[in-house]
């Protein structure tokens, strides 16, 4: 076993951990630690934008921008987080800019912005030029911009360790376990302050636009380290996932003027978004397209919708809605323009269906996409423990991991790159100004213990046993089926039950590999061991909470309940695998709760 | 259908030298050979080793010689690739590890040996520096790479001497030399004109062919060429 000092450690490297290695290393010694190579990190599958009210293209305000955030929240994002994100966000995005992210251009060579779901003006209520856009690969230049950076700034990675394991002497974070994967060694990582940014768990779901690696490693391992997890029951299903893949079709493309079709070749959410329609939220765009499904009205039958980019169809809705440039001159779009602004969804269009959707309409269908709850943290990154909002010394987490919370029951599309650069940043000051100033404490020597243990427990080739992909399967289909855009007590009992069941039936398994070297086998059944935990504590979360607010929709509590649910949820899993669950409130400052229509 | 895949197999704990191995799976014609690989991890053999993560052509973790040729496992349908047994091997010019598993450190050494991220020295201003979106388009191509090694471990002069930077490290050196905000350009064009540098590529072609995001690499290394022999970005 080795055993490594820095002041700062980073678990994960997508956009929130590199942002957050990047400014602690300024000041403290800074280790990134990464399952991946850091160019794997999913932030780089991001596409359509960052939220900033650069007000490049039109007029625009950072406090238009909170609004529209705390009311695509449904109300349960803290007000003081909100306005601190949209704030900073300007900064930010010319920071990255300066860092040399290809940003898209306008004419007179600044950064182009595109409209994006639930961004707004907040005098006429018509859709906004907010997200800030290079293609449609955004995240990949954010990854690959920070990645870049961090090179230049000779950070210290440590790329394909498993982190395993926090450790903690007397409430105060003190470091991580994590395993090399080419040799199954044990590492501790001493250090005084632990930055948490190990991204999503979109893999609890059958139909996801999550890559493998989201299996939600940081939230599980806090959960085993007593620390809660906060509003787990909001989930976000992204309206256009590719068919039966799950693949994630940006909203750009109905930023750019595309439509959804129903099997009536009607543009269905006219019905329930009247002023913004097809960029209404994307909690409200999931569920209409749900009901359009239910109501047989999917394409020939089937259970998918068309999201249509053709520009002859952009053009006509674009002249019924009599949208127009910024100078003026109504909106009209060209092939050559599409190609220029969509390249990368063209491509997967064109590999994984066949077909070109600017010839022909795309198949698509809600899939899992993003986590608004997470570990609990103030707005300085500072993970916190409970009703109170008790800091947990030394221990900060940013991004999806993380709930600010600045999503409350609902995201804004832009908003989650936003997040990482922001609190990413922030996480990382304020980690290196807490890691400057104190002791290093003596470990324990059975640091490794608890992580040992783990892989050991799963570490079995011989006798009788189960394969971890069929509870893997199982797992997925039922949280699909049953806690996924709409919700019941009775299909939430059911899956429970049946999550318990394969929890159960976890501790039983048989591996093919007890080797040492890339035992793939081994962590994924780890990982896999994170996802039921959280599937768990998530169907928990949203059986108790007895209303529909934002990406929680109960179909026998339909309305939102703000006398008794204007809070938030967090989540224990105790030692005996029940879900302990306490409230704490909502920050609210300058918006009052009211209808949310869009 | 019932598809055969023949897999390039070594286990460095248990094998002498590396073995084929061939598996029957259920596919669908639009399965991805990265679901084939899963479907034989998950349901035949768990010890199979490979890297993966986004599954649809971004994060660039997959990269592997199918039926010979470089490609992303995640980019690669059944119905794409010719009838018959799927032959999956690792990349080559990077040492073998484990099964498709091979040593990606030197490939990310010589990314970063060519200053692959943005000098620019000068007082930034208040708002974003500005760049015309011809500007931009100069160096557009290039910033879509991913890293995934394709593009290197198809070169033949990257398999003779693995000092070569190789085509990935070139394309991202292309991208900051035509950026119009950057100011290392000269640098990096002397770190490429070393004997390591542009003047290994032969214009074989293969990076390009190899490339799952289609950038014009053979191009980007021409310019680069051109720009050391006549000092000039233009």
């Amino acid at each position: 076993m080795k055993v490594h000092q820095f002041d700062v450690v980073v678990l994960g490297a997508g956009g929130a951990g590199l942002m957050a290695a990047l400014y602690a290393s300024k000041t403290a010694t800074t280790a990134v630690v990464s399952k991946l190579y850091p160019s794997r990190s999913h932030t780089g599958t991001a596409q359509g934008g960052v939220g900033a009210a650069l007000g490049n293209l039109e007029e625009d305000h950072p406090e238009w921008h909170t609004f529209d955030t705390v009311k695509g929240s449904d109300y349960l994002g803290d007000q003081d987080a909100i306005e601190f994100m949209c704030n900073e966000a300007v900064r930010a995005v010319y920071e990255l800019e300066h860092m040399g992210l290809p940003f898209s251009r306008t004419p007179d060579g600044r950064i182009a912005q595109r409209p994006f779901g639930g961004h707004t003006n907040n005098i006429t209520g018509k859709p906004v030029r907010r997200s800030c856009y290079a293609a449609d690969r955004t995240g990949h230049m954010i990854l690959q911009t920070l990645y870049q950076q961090c090179i230049k700034n000779n950070v210290t990675f440590f790329n394909e360790f498993q982190v395993l394991d926090l450790i903690l002497v007397n409430g105060v974070a003190q470091g991580v376990v994590a395993i090399e994967l080419a040799t199954s060694e044990f590492h501790i990582f001493h250090a005084n302050a632990v930055i948490i940014a190990t991204g999503g768990h979109g893999r609890i779901w059958k139909i996801t636009s999550n890559a493998y690696a989201m299996t939600g490693d940081g939230v599980a391992i806090a959960l085993r380290r007593g620390i809660p997890a906060e509003d787990m029951e909001f989930f976000q299903f992204h309206p256009t996932g590719i068919y039966k893949l799950g693949i994630l079709i940006t909203e750009g493309v109905r930023g750019e003027g595309g439509v959804l079709i129903n099997g009536q070749g009607e543009r269905f959410m006219e019905r329930y978004a009247p002023r913004v329609k097809d960029l209404a939220s994307r909690d409200v765009v999931s569920r209409a397209m749900y009901l359009e499904l239910r109501e047989g009205r999917g394409i020939d039958g089937k259970d998918f919708l068309y999201l249509d980019v053709r520009p002859e169809t952009v053009n006509k809705f674009a002249a019924l809605d009599g949208r127009t440039r910024p100078d003026g001159s109504p909106y009209r779009v060209t092939t050559e323009e599409l190609l220029l602004k969509l390249p990368d969804i063209i491509d997967f269009c064109r590999t994984y269906l066949g077909i070109d959707p600017i010839q022909q309409p795309m198949p698509v269908q809600p899939t899992a996409h993003y986590a608004m709850g997470g570990i609990p943290t103030n707005r300085f990154g500072e993970v916190v423990i409970d009703e109170k909002n008790k800091v947990l010394p030394g221990l900060y987490a940013a991004g999806e991991v993380s709930c600010v919370s600045v999503h409350g029951a609902n995201r804004l599309g832009t908003n989650s790159l936003l997040d990482l650069i922001v609190f990413g940043k922030h996480a990382g000051l304020r980690a290196a100004e807490y890691a400057c100033q104190t002791q290093f404490k003596t470990l324990p020597k059975d640091a490794a213990d608890f992580a040992r243990e783990q892989l050991d427990s799963l570490r079995r080739c011989k006798g009788e046993g189960e394969r971890v992909s069929a509870i893997a399967e199982e797992m997925k289909e039922v949280m699909m089926e049953h806690v996924g855009v709409f919700r019941t007590a009775e299909g939430m009992e059911q899956a429970l039950k049946k999550l318990q069941e394969l929890k159960e039936r976890y501790r039983n398994l048989k591996l093919d590999d007890c080797g040492t070297v890339f035992n793939t086998e081994l962590l994924n059944a780890w990982e896999i061991g994170n996802l039921l935990d959280l599937a768990i504590v998530t169907t928990a979360s949203a059986l108790a909470r007895k209303e529909s607010r934002g990406a929680h929709a109960r179909e026998d509590y339909p309305k939102r309940d703000d006398k008794n649910w204007l809070k938030h949820t967090l989540a224990w899993l105790e030692d005996d695998g029940k879900v302990k669950l306490r409230y704490k409130p909502v920050v609210i400052t300058k918006y009052p709760p009211k209808e949310r229509t869009y | 259908m019932e598809i055969k895949v023949k897999i390039l197999r070594f286990n460095p704990e248990t094998d002498k030298r590396p073995h084929y191995q061939t598996f029957r799976v259920e596919a669908e014609p639009t399965d991805r050979v990265l679901d084939l690989l899963e479907k034989i991890k998950g349901y035949q053999d768990g010890s199979l080793a490979f890297r993966r993560s986004c599954a649809h052509g971004i994060c660039g973790s997959d990269a592997m010689r199918i039926n010979g040729m470089n490609r992303l496992a995640c980019k690669t349908l059944v119905k794409d690739l010719s009838k018959g047994t799927i032959t999956v091997e690792p990349l080559l010019g990077l040492s073998l590890i484990k099964d498709l598993i091979v040593d990606m450190d030197p490939f990310f050494e010589h990314y970063e040996s060519v200053m692959p991220y943005l000098v620019n020295d000068e007082p930034p201003p208040l708002k974003e520096r500005l760049q015309s979106p011809e500007e931009r388009e100069r160096f557009d191509d290039t910033t879509k790479c991913i890293l995934c090694a394709a593009c290197t471990t198809s070169c033949p002069s990257f398999w003779s001497n693995g000092r070569y930077v190789g085509p990935a490290a070139i394309v991202n050196a292309h991208r900051f030399i035509f950026d119009s905000r950057d100011r290392a350009g000269a640098e990096r064009l002397r770190i490429l004109s070393d004997q390591f540098g542009v003047y290994r590529c032969h214009t074989i072609f293969n990076c390009t062919l190899a490339c799952p995001r289609e950038i014009q690499i053979t191009k980007a290394i021409g310019e680069i060429k051109r720009a050391i022999a006549t000092g000039s970005l233009d």
